[in-house]
């Protein structure tokens, strides 16, 4: 049996037309009609996203490639809009709409009281139509067309509370980064179509073998091979949209937003688009092992040194931040090993108790009256009992504590990159093994100073009226709240609830199958040589042994370390932190400053570019064009004419005279020239 | 005897020195009066030239027309302007040497253009127009260039109106007769019938005139 | 013997002093109204000349109507003149600038 057209249509459309429903009546239709109406929508496409999932994996459907609407042809060039749903794509549906969902129901209860709510629905449903044409799309075309979807979105979002300076300040910046990610997106989609003659992803990856010894000139004397070029480019994408280094710059400043799109955009599926983008061109990268190492590489980075950052954050966001950073470098890891199937599976792991760490600290803020700094807080555990517990759960899987899904997703990646030879895999296995150590030690620490210890916030009852600026970051002052906080409400609770779930279960049951199961078929190509997963398939004995061999392991050791360490420091003798800090001083103000990343950017590339504008406006536009081309011209005329002028003298003789001196001109040119004339 | 072609050639270059002398007085002598007159001069020889070339209708044409037309018109012009003579003379010597440089290239250039030497071997044949010059062009110009023949008769009377309509001034304080204004005037403009009495009372005010109708 | 060399030479010594005529003068316009005059002399002698030696009526014809043109032209001219002189009471060249640019 086949999946049905109809359906795909309906799960990518409901949530555009919730989002057109929202966002042009939102006025008339009010918040209620707002939320309700994209709610709705959500709710069909994750159902029916289930139901295709349903129908893959236990229904016996084939695959989907179909062309639905062609667009334009050009020569032998057809773009179309077209939908290729196989197992991969199924599930990535399934938790983009899940979490978006959940995301939708979150949001009734965090932005209430803004005056942006009807827009901020209609965002969200937005960015799940562009993120659903971006995972089902069957070709490049579409694929880029939902990525730059989802960058628009994401930059739409992050300046929600646009009157904010800091807030269009980042998104601006997330735009920027994720364009020169594009740039080398796009350089690689041309370089696709130009070797593989297609866009269509069935016939490209049919032809990729062909690519095999081709290679790209450069210049006259240098030749690179194809499929590493292309690989390349398709990854400087990724390391756009997924945050790589160097161009993670964006996430942490992504925090401006409000946190509900820091849950989906920004934790479980924007930044995800990468990873799943590489994945899904497996039979491309799996030609070049260069790229693939060089994907490594970045991974390996990315994951030890901006999760060390998240160390010394004080803004309950960042930390979740650098940790979706670090775990993105986890997942790159995994594809640069070849162990596709892996990294897709620690996507959808991640994605659970990511969203759930970020939501669960949305309740925090909406507690503490949007108070983000984690150095006023603590204690916080008597008041939010169900946030408390849920967010425990999310950090326990994030650290990979045995039976969580974490632990399944991410043992699995550290295991993969021990078993490869790939070149640079040894530097990856320090820097995942070193990562586990750095991720505990955040997390721990994140949780010990919001839930637990001494309350560093007092509460003063006020009398008399105030209003919130929920919109207004910081208004109050610092420590001082103006009621005791409580828990949240059950649209903000039940969400929580919903992810805490997954972020136990999944794991347990979906690794074998999605592992080492085939699970995902022909949508992952592997070669055999490269297959660590395949090898480590042999000694997997089901996942209760794993669990069970996962205490006896390395990176738990590490995480048991990095426990003692913390709750030592924040629980027990909190002034050996301040000692730390000025002890490891310069260590920490590199971290601080987060390796001056962003400082080199904001002066060479930020100002460099301002600076070469304000050149080629003064030094071009207005010198050359404007004074020498535009009114050069006019004083040279202006002077030639006034030249001119002067023949006109009024005086007889002079015309006269004039008219002499031509006539003798004249015959004299007859007298030298006339023989030549008159013989032609 | 003398040999008719040295003759001819002999009065050709009187005539032509003379032609050349005056037109070079023409433009150098101060008073206007004798440029006009050297002018007058310039014509004759030149009538005389054209007379051994034997077109003589054109000679006389040209004396006729020109010299007691033309230039007659001209003197009377300059007699008739008070032309002050002294500052006419400023900047003669200092452009003298320009023109003259200017006046050698160009014929320098004509002549060169024009091929002197090859025209030297032509020699007058006999007489195209057999023995009238008169009858030839005649002959010609009321068949052959009838058509600019009438259009320069119209230039002739375009140039008369064009002339007069230039220079006609209304002189202020002289009197003229408008016939037409004459002729068109209502009685009623010009005459009034008053009624009046025969005497004037001694003692009492003058009665009011009274109008009647005519 | 005459030849037809003479008569060019002749027209152009003339034609070239009315040429210096034109600019030698520069402060009586009637001058110039009379060198004009020569240049058209100038070119019927060569008219002239052509029709005699080259058999040909149409060269006269054509001095017969110079001849009426400048007429027309010297009598237009001369009551520009009459004018100007009315105007600005001088026939001085260097003194009509008033066209200047």
């Amino acid at each position: 049996m086949a999946l049905s057209t109809s359906i795909l249509l309906i799960i990518a459309l409901a949530p555009l037309a919730g989002c057109l429903l929202a966002g042009f009546l939102g006025k008339q239709i009010g918040r209620a009609g707002a939320h309700s109406v994209t709610i709705l929508g959500l709710a069909i496409s994750c159902a029916l996203s289930f139901y295709v999932l349903y129908q893959l994996v236990w229904g016996g459907a084939a695959n989907y490639d179909q062309n639905l609407y062609t667009w334009f042809e050009i020569g032998k060039f057809n773009a179309s809009v077209g939908f290729m749903v196989d197992r991969l794509t199924a599930m990535m549906m399934v938790v983009v709409t899940f979490v978006s969902l959940l995301v939708h129901v979150y949001t009734i209860g965090y932005m209430h009281d803004d005056p942006g709510y009807q827009r901020f629905f209609s965002y969200i449903s937005l960015f799940t139509f562009s993120m659903l044409m971006l995972v089902m799309a069957n070709n490049f075309l579409q694929l880029f067309f939902g990525w730059e979807a989802v960058g628009l979105v994401s930059y739409l979002l992050i300046g929600f509370w646009y009157k904010r300076p800091t807030a269009i300040f980042a998104n601006l910046k997330a735009f920027l980064v994720n364009r020169v990610g594009d740039f080398g997106f796009l350089l690689g989609i041309a370089a696709v179509l130009s070797f593989l003659g297609t866009l269509d992803y069935a016939t490209a990856f049919a032809a990729a073998p062909a690519l095999v010894g081709k290679t790209l000139a450069i210049t006259q004397n240098v030749q690179w091979d194809a499929a590493t070029v292309i690989c390349v480019l398709l990854f400087i994408g990724a390391m756009g949209k997924s945050a790589q280094v160097p161009l993670h710059v964006w996430l942490p400043d992504s925090m401006e937003g409000p946190t509900p799109i820091s849950a989906l955009i920004h934790a479980a599926t924007m930044v995800t688009a990468g990873i799943f983008m590489v994945a899904r061109m497996s039979p491309l990268f799996e030609l070049s092992q260069s790229a693939l190492s060089f994907v490594m590489v970045i991974g390996a980075t990315g994951a030890l040194f901006t999760g060390l950052i998240g160390i010394v954050q004080n803004d309950i966001k960042r930390v979740i931040a650098y940790s979706t950073l670090s775990q993105l470098g986890y997942m790159t890891v995994a594809l640069g090993v070849s162990a596709y199937a892996g990294a897709v599976f620690h996507l959808m792991t991640h994605a659970f108790f990511k969203a759930l760490l970020f939501l669960g600290a949305g309740s925090v803020i909406i507690a503490m009256h949007h108070e983000q700094d984690m150095r006023y807080m603590g204690g916080l555990r008597k008041y939010m009992p169900i946030t408390w517990i849920t967010m425990w759960i999310g950090s326990l899987a994030l650290v990979a504590i045995p039976f969580t899904s974490g632990f399944y997703s991410k043992d699995a990646i550290i295991e993969a990159v021990g078993e490869s030879h790939r070149w640079g895999a040894a530097y990856a296995y320090f820097c995942v093994m070193a990562g586990a150590f750095v991720t505990a030690t955040y997390t721990f620490r994140q949780m010990y100073l919001t839930f637990h210890g001494k309350e560093r916030f007092t509460v003063v009852h006020n009398h008399g009226h105030h209003v919130e600026h929920m919109d207004d970051h910081g208004h109050h002052e610092q420590g001082i709240m103006h009621e005791t906080p409580k828990e949240s409400p059950w649209v903000v609770t039940l969400p929580l609830v919903l992810l805490a779930i997954p972020s136990l279960l999944v794991g347990f049951f979906t690794v074998k199958p999605m592992l080492f199961g085939g699970w995902f078929g022909p949508a992952i190509h592997v070669n055999e040589a490269n297959d660590v997963l395949g090898e480590m398939g042999h000694e997997f004995h089901g996942a209760l042994a794993m669990a069970l061999h996962g205490f006896w392991s390395l990176p738990f050791g590490l995480v048991v370390l990095a426990f003692a360490i913390t709750t030592y420091i924040y629980l027990f003798n909190t002034s050996v932190a301040g000692k730390l800090k000025s002890a490891l001083n310069p260590f920490y103000q590199m971290l601080n400053h987060k390796y001056w990343f962003d400082a080199v950017y904001y002066v060479v590339f930020a100002r460099g570019g301002v600076k070469l504008g304000r050149m080629f406006w003064r030094g071009g536009d207005a010198a050359v064009i404007d004074g020498v081309m535009i009114d050069g011209t006019t004083a040279m005329t202006r002077r030639i004419a006034s030249g001119m002028r002067r023949l006109q003298s009024g005086y007889l003789y002079q015309y006269a005279f004039a008219m002499i001196i031509g006539l003798i001109l004249l015959l004299g040119g007859y007298w030298l020239f006339g023989p030549m004339l008159a013989a032609q | 005897m003398i040999d008719p072609n040295l003759f001819q050639l002999v009065c050709f270059y009187a005539f032509g020195a003379v032609t050349v002398a005056a037109a070079l007085a023409v433009i150098t002598l101060r008073n206007s009066v004798h440029a006009v007159l050297a002018l007058v001069l310039t014509f004759f020889s030149t009538a005389c030239i054209w007379m051994l070339a034997e077109a003589e209708f054109l000679a006389i044409a040209l004396i006729v027309v020109y010299v007691g037309a033309v230039m007659v018109l001209f003197l009377f012009v300059v007699m008739m302007l008070d032309i002050d003579q002294e500052k006419l003379r400023e900047g003669f010597v200092r452009f003298l040497p320009v023109g003259l440089v200017v006046a050698v290239v160009m014929l320098v250039e004509m002549l060169a253009l024009i091929g002197v030497r090859v025209m030297h071997a032509q020699t007058m044949g006999a007489n195209p127009a057999g023995d009238s010059n008169t009858a030839w062009l005649g002959k010609a110009l009321y068949t052959q260039y009838l058509l600019p023949f009438e259009v320069a008769a119209l230039i002739l009377t375009v140039g008369v109106i064009a002339a007069v309509a230039l220079t006609l001034r209304q002189r202020t304080g002289t009197k003229r007769q408008l016939a037409s204004e004459q002729v068109a005037i209502n009685p009623r403009d010009r005459v009034r019938v008053v009624k009046m009495a025969a005497e004037r009372p001694a003692d009492a005010a003058p009665a009011p005139a009274q109008e009647s109708q005519p | 013997m005459i030849t037809l060399s003479h008569f060019i030479v002749l027209g152009a010594i003339l034609f070239c002093i009315a040429v210096a005529g034109l600019f030698i003068n520069r402060k009586n316009v009637i001058v110039l109204l009379m060198a004009i005059e020569l240049m058209l002399l100038a070119v019927n002698i060569n008219f002239v000349a052509f029709s005699r030696f080259g058999h040909d009526v149409a060269g006269q014809v054509f001095v017969f109507f110079i001849l009426t043109v400048a007429a027309a032209e010297s009598a237009i001219g001369l009551a520009i003149l009459v004018l100007l002189f009315r105007n600005r009471s001088t026939v001085n060249v260097a003194e009509i600038d008033s066209m200047k640019g």
